[in-house]
């Protein structure tokens, strides 16, 4: 302890411990804050993944759903979900970067373009549910769609435009002025610039931005639900005209059983199989995004 | 005199003459605008499907009923009675309980990332943080339903006091999942709170947490309040967590232990089960949406107002 | 560049001091006697609201180096890139006059700027590959405008044009971006090369390199001239004296901004300036 002599002292003392005191418990009380929603998911999950253990095996993944909890499996709402999840990309991504690439690169600077950006941004704020809506009213019954996974990937294309548009932006924003200068002072156009240099040097942010958004969609249930997607589905899809049903879906209609039937153990497991598949194509896109980042 | 051997007329007529060489160019840019177009497209589509149909509610049950607030909401069974104000009360329900957990949790986590974590700490538990909104919404319902309610809930307070489908629970995992977004915004708006405050702060001799308290905090004050009314446009939004734990009986109750159903409960409701288009109960699914839309619309407006004013404060 | 072949430089300025007639503004803005590739005729430019180039005028000689000098934010580059019409992509900017290009006016309606990019080249201030191959760097301008010979020996030519020819041919394929910082900017004086300008615009060339790699280009500007016109911005008044035949000193004060000064051969600038602003600017009193 240092004394300089006259009596002066740098520990702290009185008032002023007690306030180091307040702030030094203060760092645990907020860390345990931070950790606290982690902590609960983890032990819901650990929950989970024991119910679920029981009934996940083969057969669970390629059983049609039944009234018997036992014999009810998965099969076609994995197969439901990546037709629709495929045809949702195959909508939403050429859209979203176009839309993306027309906003930075070639759309004139004045009030009709900031009030598309204004546009998509509060469209990135609308409840699923009301996509759910627009679906059922635009494409099953106004197009006459039907209930089908034509009629849910447009749904579900609509609702991660947003996203997917957000981010291609602020990847596209990314790439340095230099080289858009470069490439015009060469004579070449502004698409020529944008086709192999800008698209190019942007696209591992664009990539990670549509990953994020197609695990969106994969967890959606609401909208489809909406657009009639909750049909007891027994069979492989193998058209995009067919009626379909979602792993969400399903662990919802199975939620919603009476206890006693015994399906807890098979939401449980649907939703393990369901959270491998997000938690993978979360992976991808942070995998993409770091990968590019030392670049 | 420019330089010889120039032919300056052919010059011209060259330096003007690019728009025939590149046809394509002309393609793409039209395509492109489509896409944006489709954008603004949908957004009308919306309006016009919800208040289109909301006009058609009106011509049958009167707009004093819909926004009476002491009517109740009894649609798909008589007698009918379509006010509103249960299934808003049961939207404000959620939305307090959920952000009477979230509000703290969120706040305190977006503080301590903020000015209490080394950048390593940070580094590993920001992430961490992100993939509780990676988790699909009918996996927190679950949660809700079976964890929450069954095995705690109801164990703890009695089945009779804890009804199978309430607030509380749904609360519970409304406020798991919308803590990243209160964590997250504020902490961006606490990171733009110039350094040389802190600084100042540390120097008179203030103590980390009258720092982050006194100084950060209110400085950040916008980014923080913004991040709230973003929180709660999602919560309102929120439908597979109410609807599956919250229940499906409209109640004018702010008891977190009650059953209620939410706007967004009854939606789902009404997509379930057959009514027929046309009728009074088929057209309640879009009056209750337009409302619905106009809430979260309102909030996220107001949000995205007060960031754009915080950012003016700083340039 | 050799002793010799300095004084033999000087002494031709020297010689063309009587050529540089009184023109335009008055006895301080010369014209060059050579023939004219590019002429600036009472270009005037705002930011908005903000006024950044004052009615200017020069004419610039075929295939010979002309300095713009002058203090930061006298509009110089400014000035330069109105000639390639560069600063189209900025949208706050206003542009009114002329640039008469071998007596086509690059700011005509119904011009295509990419047109005038082709025959206009740019080199920038920071080196600025592309994040491809050296090959694919040099090839890129001569792909996009449709060259129809063969690009392997287009991009040898124009490796040695910009003198780098000699470092980099065993591995055309790596990246760009691994070079020095004087060789990137070699790339792209080879890049724009390539793509068979007239004239050559270099904003700063050097400034971001050291002396060894900044009296490599400045050779290659001097070899340069022997084909293209160059222009070059330079805030190095050294600099323009070693490489340039003809400088024009520009300045923005409280009266009005961008305005040209005085334009002569740039033995005559350095040496016997006309205006006391420049020979304050060239006597270190400011900037």
């Amino acid at each position: 302890m240092t004394d300089f002599g006259a009596g002066v002292r740098l520990r702290a003392a009185g008032a002023v411990a007690r306030r180091q005191a307040f702030s030094r418990i203060s760092y645990w009380i907020l860390l345990l804050a931070t950790v606290l929603p982690l902590g609960l998911l983890l032990y819901l999950g650990y929950d989970t993944i024991s119910e679920g253990w029981s009934r996940m095996d083969w057969d669970f993944l390629t059983s049609y759903p039944s009234r018997k909890a036992e014999q009810a499996g998965i099969r076609s709402s994995i197969l439901g979900l990546v037709w629709v999840l495929g045809l949702t990309i195959a909508i939403a991504i050429p859209i979203g970067i176009g839309t993306a690439i027309w906003l930075e690169e070639f759309a004139p600077k004045n009030r009709l373009t900031a009030l598309v950006k204004l546009n998509i941004s509060n469209l990135a704020g609308v409840p699923s549910i009301i996509y759910g809506i627009l679906g059922l009213t635009v494409f099953v019954r106004g197009a006459g769609f039907g209930p089908t996974i034509l009629s849910g990937a447009l749904v579900l294309a609509l609702m991660i435009l947003p996203m997917i548009v957000i981010t291609s932006q602020e990847a596209l924003r990314q790439v340095p002025p230099s080289i858009r200068e470069g490439s015009l002072a060469l004579g070449a156009t502004r698409w020529q610039t944008v086709w192999f240099h800008i698209l190019p040097g942007a696209m591992p942010g664009i990539m990670t931005g549509t990953v994020f958004a197609i695990s969106r969609a994969a967890g959606e249930t609401a909208a489809l639900i909406m657009i009639g997607a909750s049909a007891f589905v027994a069979y492989d899809n193998t058209s995009v005209f067919e009626d379909f049903t979602t792993i969400p879906i399903q662990i919802y209609n199975w939620t919603l059983r009476p206890t006693g039937q015994g399906f807890q153990p098979n939401a449980s497991a649907a939703i393990v199989a369901l959270m491998i598949g997000v938690i993978a194509l979360n992976a991808v896109a942070v995998v993409i995004r770091e990968r590019f980042r030392r670049d | 005199m420019t330089v010889r051997g120039t032919d300056t007329e052919k010059l011209r007529a060259e330096l003007k003459g690019r728009r025939f060489k590149h046809p394509g160019e002309f393609v793409i840019i039209f395509v492109l605008t489509a896409c944006a177009a489709a954008t603004v497209l949908t957004t009308a589509a919306i309006i016009f499907t919800l208040f289109g149909e909301t006009f058609t509610f009106f011509k049958d049950v009167s707009i004093f009923t819909f926004f009476d607030p002491r009517g109740e909401w009894q649609a798909l069974i008589d007698p009918r009675d379509y006010a509103v104000i249960e299934l808003v009360a049961g939207t404000a329900n959620v939305v307090f309980w959920s952000m009477v957990f979230a509000l703290p949790l969120g706040l305190g986590a977006a503080i301590w990332l903020s000015e209490y974590a080394s950048s390593r700490s940070r580094r590993i538990v920001k992430p961490m943080l992100e993939v509780l909104t990676g988790v699909p919404t009918v996996v927190y319902a679950f949660f809700a339903l079976t964890f929450v309610t069954q095995d705690v809930l109801r164990p703890l307070l009695g089945a009779e006091t804890v009804p199978i489908f309430n607030s509380l629970a749904a609360s519970l995992l409304l406020a798991v999942m919308i803590i990243p977004t209160i964590a997250s915004i504020s902490e961006d708006a606490m990171a733009n709170v110039p350094q040389g405050l802190r600084e100042a702060a540390y120097g008179l001799g203030a103590t980390r947490l009258e720092v982050a308290s006194k100084v950060i905090f209110p400085a950040a004050l916008s980014g923080i309040i913004a991040s709230v009314l973003l929180a709660v446009a999602r919560v309102i939004g929120e439908t597979m967590i109410v609807a599956v734990a919250a229940g499906s009986t409209p109640n004018l109750s702010l008891w977190p232990l009650d059953t209620v159903q939410t706007m967004t409960g009854y939606m789902l409701q009404v997509g379930l089960g057959d009514a027929a288009r046309g009728t009074p109960d088929y057209d309640s699914l879009f009056a209750v949406g337009s409302t619905l839309f106009v809430m979260t619309f309102a909030l996220n407006v107001a949000a995205g107002m007060i960031v754009s004013r915080f950012r003016e404060e700083y340039e | 560049m050799t002793q010799s072949a300095i004084e033999s430089r000087e002494e031709a300025a020297l010689s063309s001091t009587a050529a540089m007639h009184a023109a335009g503004e008055g006895p301080s803005i010369g014209k060059p006697e050579e023939e004219i590739c590019v002429s600036i005729d009472d270009i005037s430019l705002w930011y908005g609201q903000k006024q950044a180039l004052t009615h200017v005028s020069m004419e610039i000689a075929v295939n010979k180096v002309t300095a713009l000098i002058g203090p930061s934010g006298c509009g110089k580059s400014t000035l330069l890139r109105c000639i390639n019409r560069m600063n189209d992509l900025i949208p706050s900017a206003r542009t009114e006059g002329a640039v008469h290009y071998r007596g086509a006016n690059v700011y005509e309606s119904g011009v295509d700027p990419v047109e005038v990019r082709r025959r206009i080249g740019m080199v920038f201030q920071k080196p600025n590959p592309f994040p491809k191959s050296i090959y694919d760097n040099v090839a890129f301008g001569a792909k996009v405008n449709g060259y129809k010979g063969n690009f392997d020996e287009l991009v040898e030519r124009s490796l040695k044009r910009a003198a780098l020819w000699d470092e980099v041919k065993d591995d055309l394929n790596s990246s760009g971006l691994a070079l020095s910082g004087g060789q990137q900017q070699r790339l792209c004086i080879a890049r724009a090369v390539a793509n068979n300008p007239d004239v050559i615009l270099m904003d700063e060339p050097c400034s971001a390199l050291d002396p060894i790699a900044t009296l490599k280009i400045e050779d290659l500007m001097r070899e340069l001239a022997d084909e293209y016109t160059i222009i070059i911005v330079t805030h190095n008044m050294q600099q323009a004296a070693r490489v340039s035949d003809y400088t024009a000193f520009m300045l923005t004060d409280e009266e009005s901004s961008g305005k040209l000064i005085e334009y002569a051969s740039t033995s005559l600038i350095f040496t016997q300036p006309r205006e006391q602003r420049t020979e304050d600017y060239i006597r270190g009193r400011f900037g």
